[in-house]
């Protein structure tokens, strides 16, 4: 009996192994459908970065009640990750907790640490399903938040809560299955767990077969919950507990106002200006995703393949929180532009183009692109480019670097700018100013201070 | 200090031809030189770099847009047209040092002009005048105008989240020994004017609501005698906020230069 159960247990294993690898595989290269981009520089600043902002959810903080209520799951997530561990190797070996007489006293803790903690994720996950359905906090509705991402965010709660009953259940079945001695279960050393005490009293009543039963139901529940969820989360916006690590080191590190350079105009601008081909500029290579003798693509980006890779890491790691959304100046006074759906469009527009390959077809050959198919010029025309989204997000996104991607395409590729823009422009050109001033006029302010006035 | 002070306006061509070099170039931008309300910034922060005997010159019509409206737009040709004709004037004049009171010149000329050859260090007159306050020189009188008042200052983003300027506006306020109070999302949470990114030379697209108006009523609900700005865009849009409300005899825009010229 026990040795089928181990066979399946491994089928199990190697088949969510290879299924995920193939997923983070594609999740990989769809990351690289964007442009090179080389990020080595300051490595010290980037671990600390990710120790702080990641490891230490610092900026999760901001708002400190939300901020200490993911950190519950946070921490719980990764330390109930030990016990996986265990329930694997019993899976794969066909033993019973099989820490338990190698750990001692220390395991009781263990586990009663373990069990504290699936508390606290069951009680958070509750709360944020209240606050998202019946109270319905309003960074998280809006119109990006329909349907698929609607459903995503509550399975994912509804999920971890059923996971960590399990754990619980399955603690209080085996706890009395123990101390009737069944064999199999009559681990010696093993003490009383405090949660899972309370809900043994439910199984007390229970014939040892049906306990069993229970047993294995939730110890498979469990477990095979746990590995179908990590196939899950890379489909879904909760790829963020992987995502937000290496996206928090890979963040831009240059002061928030500085523009990603472009060689390739520089270029032609000397050129056009009769001056030498060289800028004695600094080599900040790290800020132009082309160096200046590459041949240009296109200015700007119009689809996802003229972004940078770093670009489309973030809309892997974006979470879809909206903490950016809501301290957007123009969402706030209710234009298009909602920074969260920059990036989940980034995303979508992603799997979209990493199907086509899947699928053998050949990719960006379906007529569809990021601007226009998935975000309109008038969510990217309402930008202030005032940095709230960059500054806010939890896990170091930047949806500004994409709109202003996007912008240069319109601009540059397609002269579509408004004509107030264009005005503007014009003015810039032969005024040298925005505004229609004679340029020799540009120092007469100081002539009524020159005269004493 | 005297009334009867002489002020001048010496342009780099003028140093150069006695053969000088100035401490720091002013960099007036587009708003400072043509803009009736931001000229008075600029007038005032003139009167103090001449009352502090500070040795600074400004390019006078040698000077042209730091070009960042048109790279934020996305016209990237233009913006560095712009930039590079103006990275061969100061070059030209061996400039080291720039002090502007425009955020979004600061940006440009600190950030985004190292990579096309432009290589300065850049104040914006929120630090410059905080490092004369540190180091003694401005010393405001006591019982000045605007000792006792109620003043909210709003941060510009190129100044706030794009260069982590929060400080030194603040300690330059709080020089005034006037009572700075916060609006609700300041520093590093504060809400945008509206103009940035290009908006200041179109209209908003369709929403409810337009931004100053939002950041304006956040800045009254604080009650200030004064709402304090340190950029030619966030003057115009709060100025215009203030009007909106019909607030404008009793709460006043004032920028930071302003305040400080008129304490000195």
């Amino acid at each position: 009996m026990f040795m089928i159960e181990q066979i399946i247990f491994i089928i199990c294993l190697a088949s969510v192994g290879y299924i995920a690898y193939k997923r983070i595989r594609r999740i990989i290269q769809n990351i690289r459908l964007g442009k090179d981009e080389v990020i080595k520089d300051n490595p010290s600043q980037r671990w600390q970065n990710t120790l702080l902002i990641a490891f230490g959810q610092k900026k999760m903080f901001d708002r400190p009640l939300v901020g200490l209520m993911h950190f519950v799951i946070y921490v719980g997530f990764l330390i109930i990750n030990i016990e996986v561990l265990e329930i694997i190797i019993d899976g794969i070996a066909g033993t019973h907790r099989l820490f338990a007489p190698i750990l001692g006293g220390f395991y009781t803790f263990l586990i009663n640490f373990f069990e504290f903690l699936a508390v606290g994720v069951i009680v958070v996950c509750a709360i944020f399903l209240i606050r998202r359905n019946i109270l319905r906090v309003k960074r998280l509705h809006a119109r990006e938040l329909t349907k698929w991402p609607l459903t995503d965010a509550n399975l994912i709660l509804t999920f971890e809560i059923l996971l960590m009953l399990a754990f619980l259940t399955w603690n209080a079945s085996d706890t009395v299955l123990r101390e009737r001695g069944v064999e199999h279960y009559n681990i010696a050393g093993i003490g009383s767990f405090w949660f899972s005490g309370i809900l043994s009293s439910l199984f007390e009543g229970w014939d040892t077969t049906a306990l069993v039963v229970y047993e294995r139901f939730a110890w498979w529940f469990h477990i095979l919950g746990i590995l179908g969820f990590g196939i899950y989360v890379t489909y879904s916006k909760h790829l963020h507990i992987a995502m937000a690590f290496p996206n928090t080191y890979f963040a831009r590190l240059l002061p928030k106002g500085e523009m990603r350079n472009m060689p390739v105009v520089t270029k032609e601008v000397r050129l056009m200006l009769g001056l030498p081909e060289t800028t004695n500029g600094n080599s900040d290579t790290s800020v132009s995703t082309e160096s200046a003798d590459a041949t240009p693509g296109r200015f700007g980006a119009k689809d996802i393949n003229d972004l940078s890779w770093k670009n489309l890491m973030d809309a892997y790691s974006c979470t879809e929180c909206g903490r950016c959304t809501s301290e957007c100046p123009a969402n706030i006074t209710g234009k298009l532009l909602s920074p969260r759906k920059i990036m989940m469009d980034t995303r979508d527009r992603m799997e979209e183009v990493g199907q086509q390959i899947e699928s053998g077809k050949e990719a960006f050959t379906d007529g569809k692109s990021l601007l226009d198919n998935y975000i309109t010029r008038e969510e990217l025309l309402a930008c202030t480019t005032c940095n709230a989204c960059v500054e806010v997000c939890p896990v170091s996104i930047s949806p500004l670097d994409i709109i202003l991607e996007l912008r240069r395409y319109m601009i540059m590729e397609e002269s579509s700018a408004p004509g107030s823009w264009n005005a503007m422009f014009s003015n810039e050109e032969n005024n040298m100013a925005p505004w229609k001033f004679s340029p020799s006029d540009r120092f007469n302010w100081a002539d009524q201070l020159k005269s004493g006035q | 200090m005297s009334e009867t002070i002489n002020f001048q306006v010496p342009t780099m061509a003028e140093l150069m031809a006695r053969g000088e070099e100035p401490e720091v170039l002013f960099w007036v931008g587009c708003a400072g030189s043509f803009d009736d309300r931001y000229k008075k910034v600029t007038i005032a922060f003139t009167k103090i770099l001449n009352k502090l005997g500070i040795r600074f010159a400004v390019l006078g019509t040698e000077e042209s847009c730091t070009g960042d409206p048109a790279r934020r737009a996305g016209n990237e040709f233009l913006f560095q047209m712009l930039a590079i004709q103006n990275i061969e004037v100061l070059n030209g004049y061996n400039i080291k040092k720039i002090v502007t009171a425009c955020p979004h010149c600061f940006n440009t000329l600190k950030n985004d002009y190292p990579a096309l050859g432009g290589n300065y260090e850049v104040l914006h007159h929120s630090q410059f005048l905080q490092q004369l306050i540190n180091e003694g020189k401005i010393k405001l009188q006591g019982g000045g105008e605007f000792k006792g008042k109620r003043i909210t200052y709003h941060d510009s983003c190129y100044l706030g989240r794009a260069n982590d300027v929060y400080e030194a506006p603040r300690e330059v306020l709080q020089a005034l020994d006037a009572e700075l109070v916060e609006m609700k999302r300041s520093r590093r949470h504060g809400l945008c004017c509206g103009a940035g990114g290009g908006q200041m030379f179109k209209e908003a697209e369709p929403g409810n609501k337009e931004v100053n108006i939002e950041r304006i009523e956040e800045a009254l609900n604080t009650n200030p005698n004064v709402v304090a700005v340190a950029c030619p865009f966030c003057m115009t849009m709060l100025a215009d906020g203030i009007k909106n409300k019909e607030k404008e005899t009793e709460v006043k825009v004032y920028d930071l230069a302003e305040l400080i010229d008129r304490s000195l």
